[in-house]
């Protein structure tokens, strides 16, 4: 633990890619292999489930702290991270533990079966025996996602460095279902074995959104041109008689999508798809509000099933006959594919091609992107014809061209403390848009994203001299500023007061130039929905 | 029943018995000053009262004013009140204000610290009726560390920069922070640089205080000779363009917000030491006990959270709106306190 809580500090006293990359690198090579697993597994959200409500590990905190709960409620607010308001509140120790951070992992794992008691004896004795680092780390391994600017990616170079082995071998054998208590070191970064990789997805390729004039992207006729469809990303894999499904997130999906399991009587083995899980509610694409009631279910019941069925939307073939083909360029990937869906069109199964757009000009491809709202896609994706499957996110190949989002002008009604690096400051804001008398505002969305760093010290500056009153952690403020929200969709919804729900909404820019008066009806904005 | 002896305005404290305010924001005839940040010594009063050891700061901060030095613990009546000056430990110069009529006592804190800093005169406790304070870290996730254990890994920081062949850009305000870091900076290491504006401060406190020798950075500062040395930078110098001559360097932030691991995030700062001129939690609660007060007034901090746990603790305790800033400028870049401070170095240049 020790090494590990030194690597988190040393990964904190830093904004450097690169002294952070060397940081990992140094534990990779000097932790104990158990040690280095487990870290893998947590710097890649693999963290054994939560073995303790929050509402009793801040119970038992404040004890420890002799503090009354409200206080420490209002420094979590403050703080912004549960294990780093724990970690700052008990009092200070300079004593050390020599425990590996796989032995606290074991006894964590074991916490979740004892009984109330048992938990609390473990968690005091363990808070008061750390340092500040320590039990900073010990909490976090327990409350929570281990968010420290580090990404997957970053990790997986750092183990190459130590390991010497390709990144993109390394990224492909940490995917997909390993438990970080049953494998090895060896097992899971070293050794080759071919029966591990039945279910393992490739690494997604993923693009950039198009940056300039899509004219600059050169002769048309070196590009491919589809809808960008608005569902769930997702691998689509046939082995050995079984089925996979993979969401972008790297999370295995197959359980939520029963429909998929027909796949296997007509796909052959070893074929893995790339495509968007669509809803089809109605036998027409729905929107991405009617995918929400599948995603969130563990099971799925019959009715849902009915209501809201899904379709896979292909457009892509990363493996056929067992042959990994992803270095094939993208146009013999779709032949084969093509191909492949017209041999099996006449099964009934949730299958569909994501059709390539003709086309003989960029004007032409312009206009059809101009289409994309009735189309109900997002807009296009543009591929070059020749372009391997890559790994991650890279420019070049592949491209978002999405139409421009939807936006209205909103006033800013309440705000929250933000978390992680925006602690402290009021970035969670909700807007409201005037009602049918232009007498009140009604909440219509929230959104965290879009204002430069300096534009959010002004807001939260503003909203800290404006408070009206406050609800818990909830400021509501002045109605006085308007801002221009973008959102990708927008459907009518009864689980929102405003009867609306919008898709991915931002601010787009801060309109110091309107008044609330000007700002939009709800009228105005249930207007917007097709 | 009588008016409190201390009431807030819209300028101030305000003392109406002597018509004199204490750190007020807006212009007024009688000012009482209990330190030199600007958010408590402001433009343009008529007269100034303050310690004799802050009249060269405000001089230097404000020009030519009006303005009365005093020595600690010596009192001075005004229409009957009775005015001291006693340590508050927060920069050099900074005084508690203790105001005393009929019998009635009421102390004003401006800032404080409750650690002996080497560079301020320590704070004193002062035994009060109704005590004014600020709270500026009064959540008890503030813990400071000793100051001994800061500067070491401070000079710890600097060396291992300096080996790894980079520049170390410490941000602190450039009137108390740079100072007391100064102080406790071991010139052994290497040479110390520092930003105009703490450099011209740094030369206004010497003759009160013994510092490590400094270099200004100039124009005519060569890149090749700031590698591996340390340079003192107030904290609106981050992001800016003059930063780009100490390339290759390392950032750090020293300031009693550093204890949040966000707020170094944020403000895209390599290392935070956690060092402020400010009570923390337990120093604050010590303070108040120390006072024997039976009122707590507090202006400026998480006032609403600490007032509401004073009550709990039986304290009659309640919040007053002011436009004191505390360390806020070291959270976010510019505060007045900053901005003042540039105000002066632009006339300074000008003149």
């Amino acid at each position: 633990m020790k090494l590990f809580a030194e690597l988190i500090r040393t990964l904190d006293s830093t904004n450097k890619t690169t002294l952070k990359v060397a940081a990992l690198t140094h534990y990779f090579e000097i932790a104990p292999d158990k040690d280095k697993v487990w870290a893998i597994a947590i710097l890649s959200h693999r963290r054994p489930p939560r073995p303790v409500n929050t509402t009793l590990l801040r119970e038992w905190a404040t004890e420890l702290a002799n503090i009354p709960l409200w206080l420490f409620e209002e420094s979590y607010h403050i703080v912004g991270d549960l294990a780093e308001t724990i970690a700052l509140i008990i009092p200070a120790s300079d004593s050390s533990s020599d425990k590996s951070l796989n032995k606290f992992l074991q006894e964590i794992i074991k916490l979740k079966k004892l009984t109330d008691m048992e938990k609390k004896e473990y968690l005091h004795e363990n808070w008061l025996e750390l340092n500040y680092y320590e039990r900073f780390v010990f909490s976090k391994l327990i409350t929570g996602s281990f968010r420290i600017g580090v990404s997957q990616k970053l990790m997986t170079r750092a183990l190459s460095k130590a390991t010497d082995i390709d990144e993109d071998i390394l990224a492909y054998k940490l995917m997909g279902n390993w438990e970080p208590s049953k494998i090895s070191f060896t097992q899971l970064v070293l050794e080759e074995n071919e029966e591990d990789y039945l279910s393992k997805p490739y690494p997604f390729y993923l693009a950039y959104a198009l940056e300039n004039e899509v004219m600059e992207l050169g002769d048309v006729k070196d590009w491919s041109a589809e809808h960008k469809w608005d569902g769930i990303r997702s691998q689509v894999i046939v082995r050995n008689g079984q089925l996979f499904v993979w969401s972008r997130g790297e999370e295995l999906v197959t359980d939520k999508y029963p429909e998929f399991q027909d796949f296997i009587n007509v796909v052959p083995d070893g074929t893995v798809m790339d495509g968007e899980i669509l809803p089809l509610p109605n036998g027409e694409i729905g929107t991405f509000n009617d995918l929400q009631t599948r995603i969130g279910r563990k099971t799925v019941s019959k009715a849902l099933l009915e209501k809201t069925p899904v379709i896979l939307k292909v457009y892509d073939l990363l493996e056929w006959q067992g042959e990994d083909i992803r270095t094939e360029p993208f146009k013999n990937r779709r032949k084969i594919l093509e191909e492949f869906v017209a041999d099996i069109s006449s099964e009934n199964i949730p299958l569909q091609l994501s059709k390539s757009i003709s086309f003989n000009s960029w004007e032409e491809v312009a206009a059809e992107r101009e289409r994309s709202r009735e189309e109900k896609s997002e807009g296009l994706m543009l591929k070059k014809l020749d372009s391997p499957y890559l790994v991650g996110r890279k420019k070049g190949d592949w491209w978002k061209w999405k139409v421009d989002p939807l936006t209205i002008d909103a006033v800013l009604t309440y705000a929250m403390r933000g978390h992680g690096r925006r602690s402290n400051l009021f970035t969670d804001y909700t807007f409201g848009l005037w009602d049918e008398e232009k007498q009140e505002l009604v909440t219509f969305a929230k959104a965290y994203s879009g204002l430069t760093d300096a534009e959010f010290r002004k807001v939260d500056a503003w909203i800290k001299r404006n408070t009206l009153e406050r609800f818990g952690p909830v400021r509501s403020v002045t109605p006085h500023h308007v801002f221009e929200i973008a959102f990708e969709g927008i459907a009518a919804s009864k689980r929102h007061k405003s009867g609306v729900a919008t898709r991915f909404p931002r601010i787009l820019r801060w309109r110091q130039d309107k008044k609330i008066e000007d700002a939009n009806t709800l009228e105005d904005l249930k207007a917007l929905i097709p | 029943m009588n008016a409190p002896l201390l009431v807030f305005n819209d300028k101030g404290i305000y003392c109406e018995q002597a018509k004199v305010y204490l750190d007020p924001w807006k212009p007024v005839d009688h000012a009482i000053i209990s330190h030199g940040h600007a958010d408590h010594s402001r433009w343009g009063h008529k007269k100034y009262i303050t310690h004799h050891s802050n009249v060269p700061i405000i001089r230097h901060r404000l020009g030519e004013i009006v303005v009365t030095g005093k020595e600690w613990n010596e009192t001075f009546t005004i229409n009957g009140v009775k005015f001291s000056l006693h340590p508050a430990g927060h920069i050099i110069g900074s005084s508690q204000i203790r105001v005393e009529y009929k019998g009635e006592v009421w102390v004003f804190t401006g800032d404080y610290k409750m650690e002996d800093d080497g560079v301020a005169v320590p704070y004193e406790s002062v035994k009060c009726h109704s005590f004014i304070t600020e709270c500026t870290f009064g959540l008890p996730a503030f813990k400071w560390i000793p100051q001994d254990q800061v500067m070491t890994d401070v000079n710890n920081w600097w060396q291992q920069n300096r080996e790894d062949g980079r520049t170390s850009i410490l941000f602190g305000y450039s009137l108390g922070k740079a100072q007391r870091l100064l102080k406790y900076l071991d010139p052994s290491i290497g040479k110390i640089y520092t930003h105009g504006a703490i450099e011209n401060m740094t030369e206004v406190l010497r003759p009160q205080l013994d510092m490590p020798e400094t270099i200004r950075i100039t124009r005519d500062t060569k890149k090749e000779e700031l590698k591996g040395s340390m340079v003192l930078a107030p904290p609106s110098a981050h992001g800016t363009p003059w930063i780009r001559k100490m390339v290759p360097y390392v950032t750090a932030s020293a300031s009693g917000w550093m204890t949040f691991r966000g707020a170094r995030r944020r403000r895209a700062i390599d290392k935070g030491f956690v060092l402020s001129d400010h009570c923390d939690w337990q120093g604050l609660l010590q303070a108040i006990e120390g006072t024997g007060c039976e009122k707590v007034i507090c202006t400026h901090g998480y006032t609403d959270i600490f007032s509401r746990y004073l009550r709990e603790k039986g304290y009659d305790a309640r919040t007053e709106e002011t436009q004191y800033e505390g360390e806020l400028g070291e959270l976010e870049g510019k505060s007045e306190v900053e901005k003042d401070l540039e105000r002066t170095e632009k006339t300074a240049e000008n003149l």
